[in-house]
């Protein structure tokens, strides 16, 4: 082979997609990849996107697994619309992902996998390498599964556990690409497979002979350069949504004092909240996994009046299940934090795929007046900061709250800027002083309306709580129409309150324009970026992003009045507008949506606000 | 440093009565409900428990015992329909020292809240249960309940139920329970003993009232708890005790190869050396199934603790995984937590 130097492209931002068939190993070699890129200085965020089953049968394209990350020098909001390489291990990957590829874009094959028994499988009549279907992308076909044989030839390793490695050649490739070193993941083989000394060996032969042949082969012509971006100094750590709300509520009870108590049942995707909040026993957390989702949040329920910080995690069908016990904690007054990670509905749905379709539910979804908070985070990252402020609302207005993230913040990952626990807001929650003369059940505080919260244990607070109506102030069980009057009031002017104790509602842009982006919870990535496009092209066009929906910020009128035009963009068939139009009627409202299971694109958003901004 | 969870309930530095547990609110049951007895039983037992008052704790579900935490003055949640099993699970677990006691009744845990009457068991969560099973929906007016005898009349089930009704001893041993105990409303005395017991039982303590719905199912216990045939078709159970019963105490229980069968003293040379000493304490709990499913007529109904086996309670196992993962884990706050594994500084 002759060796060539290759041409060095500057880049902002790089989109890379790693699919293959679901046992290859496609999110390890992404993980691996965007470790290396953090520990390189570069931005960036992450999506694995995997199908439901475990193992669908091999080189269809319902097995298809794949990693997307978007590595940049500037900030990256969004894991990226197309990618510029497209890793395929095997003909289903390709066919599967090959329009997820921008025009041009660097796609890298094992070529070995491409016979005729798998070509067949994934639906290609003949081979797409050889009939030009590939014509319009820089095309390498690597003899992956060879060489990655020939690699650990010297090793005393058969061939099937040898190909188990293949995924690594195909990453070492992508680190000659990029001109980073193998360094980090030579430690997380020594790390993972610290008893296994042959298979640490093969997979750094294997990792070595890719970068290697990338540097070798002539087919790579070019090489990335992504320079370090520019972020708010600090110390950083790479995190998922998922693990990021979990650690927001670890936080929030060290804050409180309130022993955290989890009570969950496994359900895509929000089972990794109850996985790793089960890993803390250390700092007390007690996680209890529930028979069912009604057993999680009716422990959770009894773990609140007994004074835990109460949680309870699930998606779309498990809320559905944990309605009536919602309203059960609505009537008590009991903090609670019910944390929906949404995936595509009604019913089982799209499990493994990420939508914005449970906001009625969050709002409405009980029988009864039975308001509660609602809070939506909007970012991998962030969800560790609003599940700490759902806990603190919950506790601190004894109410539950919902916190809404979806599949898509929730296994995606983003870089992280570690708070110090002490830098964290304050959470006071009220709790009932032993033998308090003045105590009563629903005596209630004039600023937050929250009624105090008297631990079982406590001298001289013995009292009851339920689902039947309760008399004011008292909390004896009353059936007087005008108390229930009072009491739904009550409950409602309670949750309004909040309103006084969030933040307002931020315009990114000028305060008054053309058009207004209005948009909630996991979509302000390809929304921001949209905007912000469009704003640097001069356009009259601003943003209003909402993480608190129930009550929404007190300043949201003076925010929607500056503009001709309102859109509200979203992931379902327009439920947020339909909340903005109830609560904040007047306004112009247009509205975006899209319910296919995917995220928005930057480039469908720039084009949908061109139009409406063009539209007179 | 303690490695051993102190999971000890509090006791009282003072005496308590009676008064110390009854509520101000009006008791609202039927006039001659069973679960007037129960109410004075449970007013009895709590000072003998000895526990503070401020740590003792009702939770209930729907129907009408699940009234009972308004009528006790203890610290209590009147939870929804089936879930208080659930509910007693997250207060136990999330305080350990507190005395947790669930009312419900045979629709509440037997249908509704099946799968949480299983679960609790089967973890072996130390709350009490008193299962109020009087056969019949009362709260709702009369439907057939998954205890209703077979084949009896009740609103929903004009022509008779076509259901095999559940036998809750069944349940509770078929789902591993480490104690079950059975009594009769009219009989407090025996009540509040059992109550004492399930009290001291550390883990998950399913007592079976046979109450009496005096509007919806009167008398349906009738045929084995009439004073005039009770003591003939019923059998107190005590721990080490041969088991005897008969208004002359002249029959008894025995093992013939792998069944029970009664007999009668003195008759075919019976004697009481032939018959069955009770062993509630034993781990297995093939005995005590068959005692739990003995039924009139060919059996007496056992009362009386049948089961009271010792195993590990869940929450004193919670206990001791979090000290454990104390003494041994590295994250000992968050902030240790948010800097593991991974990071770097960016200047």
């Amino acid at each position: 082979m002759v060796k060539t130097k290759s041409n060095v492209i500057q880049k902002d931002a790089v989109v890379v997609k790693f699919v293959g068939d679901s046992g290859d190993g496609m999110q390890l070699s992404g993980t691996l990849f965007s470790d290396t890129a953090a520990l390189e200085g570069l931005d960036l965020a992450t999506f694995p996107d995997y199908p439901a089953e475990i193992r669908a049968p091999h080189n269809t394209i319902a097995g298809v697994s794949g990693f997307q990350v978007h590595v940049g020098a500037k900030k990256i909001e969004t894991t990226g619309d197309l990618c510029d390489v497209l890793v395929a291990m095997n003909p289903a990957s390709l066919k599967a992902n090959l329009k997820w590829a921008k025009p041009g874009a660097t796609i890298i094959v094992d070529e070995n996998a491409f016979d005729e028994a798998a070509l067949k499988k994934s639906g290609y009549a003949d081979n797409p390498l050889e009939n030009g279907t590939l014509s319009g992308y820089n095309l390498v076909k690597a003899p992956v599964t060879l060489l990655t044989r020939e690699a650990v030839k010297h090793l005393s390793i058969d061939n099937k556990s040898a190909e188990r490695s293949k995924n690594m050649f195909a990453l070492g490739m992508m680190y000659h690409l990029f001109g980073w070193g193998l360094k980090h993941t030579f430690e997380f083989f020594e790390k993972k497979f610290k008893n296994k000394p042959d298979v640490i060996a093969a997979n750094k032969a294997v990792l070595e002979a890719g970068f290697n042949y990338a540097e070798t082969i002539e087919a790579l012509a070019s090489v990335y350069q992504v320079s370090k971006a520019k972020m708010e100094p600090g110390r950083y750590r790479n995190i998922t949504g998922n693990v990021a709300t979990a650690w927001g509520f670890l936080a929030a009870s060290e804050r409180s004092g309130r022993p955290l108590f989890l009570g969950s049942y496994p359900i895509t995707p929000a089972t990794e909240i109850l996985i790793e909040l089960a890993k803390y026993k250390s700092l007390g957390a007690k996680v209890f996994q529930a028979e069912d989702e009604i057993a999680g949040i009716c422990s959770a329920i009894g773990a609140s009046y007994t004074g835990s910080l109460a949680l309870t995690s699930t998606s779309g069908p498990g809320l559905s299940l944990k309605s009536e016990a919602i309203g059960l904690a609505v009537m008590t007054e009991l903090p609670l934090v019910i944390v929906n990670v949404q995936r595509g509905g009604p019913s089982t749905g799209l499990p493994t795929k990420s939508e914005q379709s449970d906001l009625y539910q969050a709002l409405f979804g009980r029988n009864g007046e039975c308001p509660v908070v609602v809070i939506a985070a909007s970012s991998s990252a962030n969800c560790f900061y609003y599940a700490y402020m759902a806990s603190k609302i919950a506790m601190e207005h004894m109410t539950p709250v919902i916190l809404l993230t979806d599949g898509y913040l929730g296994n995606g990952s983003q870089l992280f800027r570690i708070p110090k626990v002490a830098e964290l807001p304050d959470i006071k929650p009220p709790i009932a002083q032993p033998n308090d003369p003045d105590f009563k059940p629903y005596r209630r505080n004039p600023e937050t309306l929250a009624r105090k919260w008297a631990l079982p244990g406590t001298e001289g607070l013995r009292h009851r709580v339920g689902g039947l109506e309760k008399e004011d102030i008292f909390g004896n069980v009353s059936t007087d129409p005008l108390n229930h009057q009072k009491m739904v009031d009550l409950r409602e002017a309670k949750v309004q309150k909040v309103a006084e104790f969030i933040p307002e509602q931020e315009i990114a842009g000028a305060k008054e324009g053309d058009v207004l982006v209005v948009s909630w919870g996991g979509t302000f990535g390809p929304v921001s970026e949209a905007v912000e496009a469009l704003q640097k092209e001069g356009k009259s066009i601003s943003h209003a992003h909402f993480n608190y929906i129930m009550p929404l910020p007190k300043n949201t009128a003076n925010v929607l009045n500056g503009f001709k035009k309102v859109i509200v963009c979203e992931l379902n068939s327009g439920q947020f507008v339909n909340y903005l139009k109830m609560t904040h009627p007047g306004h112009n409202y247009l509205k975006y949506n899209k319910v296919q299971g995917l995220p928005f694109t930057v480039t469908e958003l720039v084009n949908v606000f061109n139009a409406t901004l063009e539209d007179k | 440093m303690n490695n051993q969870p102190n999971l000890t309930i509090e006791r009282s530095s003072v005496e308590l009565t009676k008064e110390d547990f009854v509520s101000d609110q009006m008791v609202k049951w039927c006039p001659g409900c069973g679960a007037h007895a129960i109410l004075s039983s449970v007013a009895n037992v709590f000072p003998k428990i000895g526990y503070r008052k401020e740590n003792f704790m009702f939770v209930s579900g729907i129907g009408c015992s699940s009234r009972f935490p308004y009528y006790v003055n203890t610290y209590g949640i009147h939870g929804i329909h089936g879930r208080a099993a659930a509910i007693a699970s997250g207060v136990k677990i999330s305080n350990p020292h507190l005395s947790v006691w669930v009312a419900t009744g045979d629709g509440d845990s037997m249908a509704i809240g099946g799968n949480h009457f299983i679960h609790i068991i089967r973890r072996n969560i130390d709350v009490n249960i008193m299962l109020f099973n009087n056969q019949i929906y009362g709260l709702t007016k009369g439907q057939y309940s998954p205890t209703t005898p077979m084949g009896s009349i009740t609103k929903t089930s004009p022509q008779g139920t076509i259901e095999h009704p559940f036998n809750p001893g069944e349940l509770v041993l078929g789902a591993q329970g480490t104690f079950f105990a059975r009594v009769i409303d009219a009989v407090p005395r025996l009540m509040t003993e059992v109550m004492f017991e399930a009290a001291k039982h550390d883990g998950t303590s399913v007592v079976e009232i046979l109450q009496n719905c005096i509007i919806f199912a009167d008398k349906t216990h009738d045929s084995i708890t009439n004073k005039e045939h009770r003591d003939d078709r019923t059998i107190v159970l005590r721990n080490g005790e041969p088991m005897i019963f008969g208004k002359n105490k002249d029959k008894g229980i025995r093992l013939n190869g792998t069944r029970l069968e009664v007999v009668t003293l003195g008759e075919n040379g019976v004697t009481e050396d032939d018959l069955l000493v009770h062993d509630a304490y034993q781990q297995d709990p093939g005995i005590h199934l068959m005692l739990a499913k003995m039924s009139y007529p060919h059996f007496p109904v056992a009362l009386g603790v049948i089961r009271s086996a010792m195993y590990p309670t869940y929450d004193d196992m919670v206990e001791d995984q979090i000290i454990y993962a104390k003494a041994n884990q590295k994250i000992k706050n968050v902030d240790d937590l948010l800097n593991s594994g991974e990071t770097w500084e960016i200047k």
